[in-house]
């Protein structure tokens, strides 16, 4: 097995508000290997965001990073300062705001956000701001970067792309927003992308001309993917691996066939079987999880999940909290019904 | 666009019109008129008029005519470039007030240069360092300039000054410029009284225009677009400066259409503090003695300058941005 592109050990992003402290990654633990699908799948809340802005290190204040390990390997031109003797760089030691920390953002490690519509400036053409995200890391002229963001713009399927390097991204349907935005993210032929529940904000027959669109980006370009989504199906799709997260922790992560077909942790379990099928009876009540997921300031102890979990064991798991274990294979589960290995 | 400007232009003396109806209206809405002011005037000096020199002052002056009569004769006067007499000063109104109008555009436009100029930065430095002790300080000091009333900072000024340079701030020229025709030694002098007048009004203009800007970039400050800049590896002043100040800037522009009159209704009371021969004072002088057709025509200027405030900032605001471009 080759190295993994990136990384992240016991990764910690806390907000401290005048409140109290919201932990929201608490402890996340994944890899992404070159040219892998990495899918994050979680409840709105359970930190999926925070973590890829913690990768990012663009975690909005009063939040931070507490703690933890991102070890990245740069696949393009060396000349880091800090590179460990593996080459890796931990991208939690670099200075958010500094120039090593710039020289991978967007360059080998891209973003497609959330909202396409947001997240272009509206007074800002298309073309102004593919061009400056291709100039901010590669040294040529403007002419020639019109020139790439038009071919990215091209394998995107943005039709008559010179056209649209002149529009306002209000001009563009939300499809061609998204694949806009996909060509920027592109334009520097990242290593890494990221890609945070990119299909959230547009129809769904346009979902899967993205998702489409991406998988075969992927394949072409080589590079790896973290897919963040809460939608099950999205991450069958796309995701040869799959992290679940619960409360800004793992609950399970492993192979995503593995994941589907053989689920270890109670709260993927209950995750899956809330999927409606087409086998189904019909008229019969969707199976949904208990409770709802408790307030960031109210945290339970122990296991972030057991307050909701149909198999808690009184003593254990609100007690202490599980560590994410390894389990068969490839595997791993963070739940005292597979092992008792404690965090802290 | 253009297409839009001109139907602008051309709806300007419509307007004007309008304006000028309600403007008459209300000049003459107080009891009296000029010569009941007058008489008054003189009674206090202790002389005194018969009545048959009162009627026939009133008739000379045409105040005796019903109202929609003065206003009609006033109208078609000033739709012929006059604008009339003033009944106080007994002098041609355009000669009046054009040196007043200038000193006045001199004051107002350099007020509103300096406060732009020191506004933004202190609203972007304000925004972007949200809560540090720099943004605490230009709080404090927005809050000064918001609250303090500029004539009691003129007075402070002017204490300040003769109590300890001895120096009387006061007037726009020195006593031997005063009524010297223009040169430049003149101008020299202008200059080195203009400072303080400008100083004084731009402290609030700055104050009110950086608070503005401040809640304006932090409303931008979080929007996606600015993570998005970051993710793409800009450095933090650049993004900032290019995206969220741009888009902040806009609600801005849009005051300029009543920062301009502000500026010259503002600064009456400084200007009358000051002493300073400015349109403002005059303007006071002319509506307390009921002087109507100067106080008409300066009101009528205020309106001018009001929809030409307006038009302007509708002109930068589609210049600088592309939704509200496109829209029309």
């Amino acid at each position: 097995m080759n190295q993994p592109l990136l990384s992240v050990r016991n990764l910690k992003t806390y907000f401290h508000l005048d409140e109290g402290v919201v932990k929201a990654v608490d402890g996340v633990t994944f890899d992404v290997f070159p040219g892998q699908v990495v899918g994050i799948v979680g409840e709105s809340g359970c930190g999926k965001s925070v973590t890829i802005k913690s990768v990012l290190r663009i975690v909005p204040p009063p939040g931070r990073l507490d703690g933890g390990e991102m070890l990245y390997r740069p696949q393009k031109q060396a000349g880091y300062e800090g590179l460990r003797p593996d080459g890796a760089i931990d991208l939690a030691t670099l200075d958010e705001r500094g120039k090593q920390m710039r020289a991978l953002r967007g360059s080998e490690i891209a973003l497609i956000p959330q909202e396409p519509m947001a997240s272009f400036s509206p007074v800002h053409t298309i073309g102004n701001q593919l061009i400056e995200a291709i100039r901010l890391h590669q040294p040529i002229s403007k002419q020639d970067a019109w020139q790439l963001a038009v071919e990215r713009m091209h394998e995107v399927g943005v039709p008559s792309p010179e056209q649209r390097m002149n529009a306002y991204s209000w001009e563009l349907s939300g499809g061609l927003r998204q694949r806009a935005m996909i060509a920027m993210a592109l334009s520097c032929s990242p290593s890494l992308l990221i890609a945070d529940e990119p299909t959230t904000a547009i129809d769904v027959t346009t979902q899967a001309q993205v998702l489409t669109l991406l998988k075969g980006l992927q394949a072409s370009h080589q590079m790896a993917i973290i897919f963040i989504t809460h939608d099950l199906g999205v991450i069958a799709q796309m995701a040869d691996w799959v992290v679940v997260m619960y409360l800004g922790r793992v609950m399970e992560q492993g192979p995503a066939d593995d994941i589907f077909h053989n689920p270890q942790h109670p709260y993927t379990r209950a995750l899956l079987e809330s999927i409606p099928t087409v086998h189904s009876a019909s008229r019969t009540f969707l199976p949904t999880i208990a409770g709802s997921i408790p307030h960031p300031f109210n945290r339970p102890p122990g296991c972030p999940y057991y307050p909701r979990c149909v198999e808690f064991m009184a003593g254990a798991c609100d007690q202490r909290t599980p560590a994410l274990q390894p389990i068969g294979q490839r595997q791993f589960v963070s739940c005292f019904l597979h092992h008792d290995v404690a965090d802290e | 666009m253009i297409q839009h400007i001109i139907k602008r232009l051309l709806l300007l003396p419509v307007l004007l019109l309008i304006f000028s109806i309600f403007a008459f209206i209300i000049i003459q809405a107080p009891p009296g008129d000029f010569v009941t002011s007058y008489i008054a005037e003189l009674a206090s000096s202790g002389s005194s008029m018969d009545q048959v020199q009162i009627d026939a002052l009133r008739a000379q002056y045409g105040l005796d005519q019903p109202i929609y009569t003065q206003y009609g004769k006033w109208m078609s006067r000033i739709l012929r470039g006059d604008l009339g007499v003033s009944l106080d000063w007994q002098k041609p109104i355009k000669e009046l007030i054009t040196e007043r109008l200038v000193l006045t555009l001199i004051i107002g436009l350099m007020t509103f240069f300096l406060s732009w100029v020191l506004a933004v930065p202190i609203g972007i430095v304000s925004a972007v360092k949200k809560y540090s002790l720099l943004d605490y300080g230009l709080t404090v000091f927005n809050y000064i300039g918001i609250a303090t009333p500029s004539f009691l900072v003129a007075l402070i000024a002017m204490w300040l000054a003769f109590s300890w340079f001895g120096v009387s701030v006061t007037g726009l020229f020195s006593a031997e410029f005063v009524d010297a025709p223009w040169s430049m030694a003149r101008v020299g002098d202008l200059l080195k009284h203009l400072w303080l007048p400008v100083l004084i009004l731009t402290l609030s203009g700055t104050a009110r225009l950086a608070r503005i800007m401040r809640a304006n970039l932090l409303d931008e400050l979080n929007k996606p677009y600015v993570e998005m800049a970051r993710a793409k590896g800009m450095s933090e002043w650049k993004l900032i400066m290019k995206y969220p100040v741009r888009v902040a800037i806009n609600p801005l522009v849009s005051t300029i259409g009543w920062f301009l009159p502000l500026i010259f209704s503002g600064s009456l009371v400084v200007a009358t503090v000051l002493n300073l021969p400015t349109i403002g004072p005059m303007f006071l002088r002319s509506l307390t003695n009921q002087d109507m057709f100067l106080a008409g025509a300066i009101v009528l200027i205020y309106c001018m300058l009001a929809i030409i405030g307006t038009l302007i900032s509708d002109i930068l605001l589609a210049w600088l941005d592309p939704r509200i471009r496109m829209e029309s």
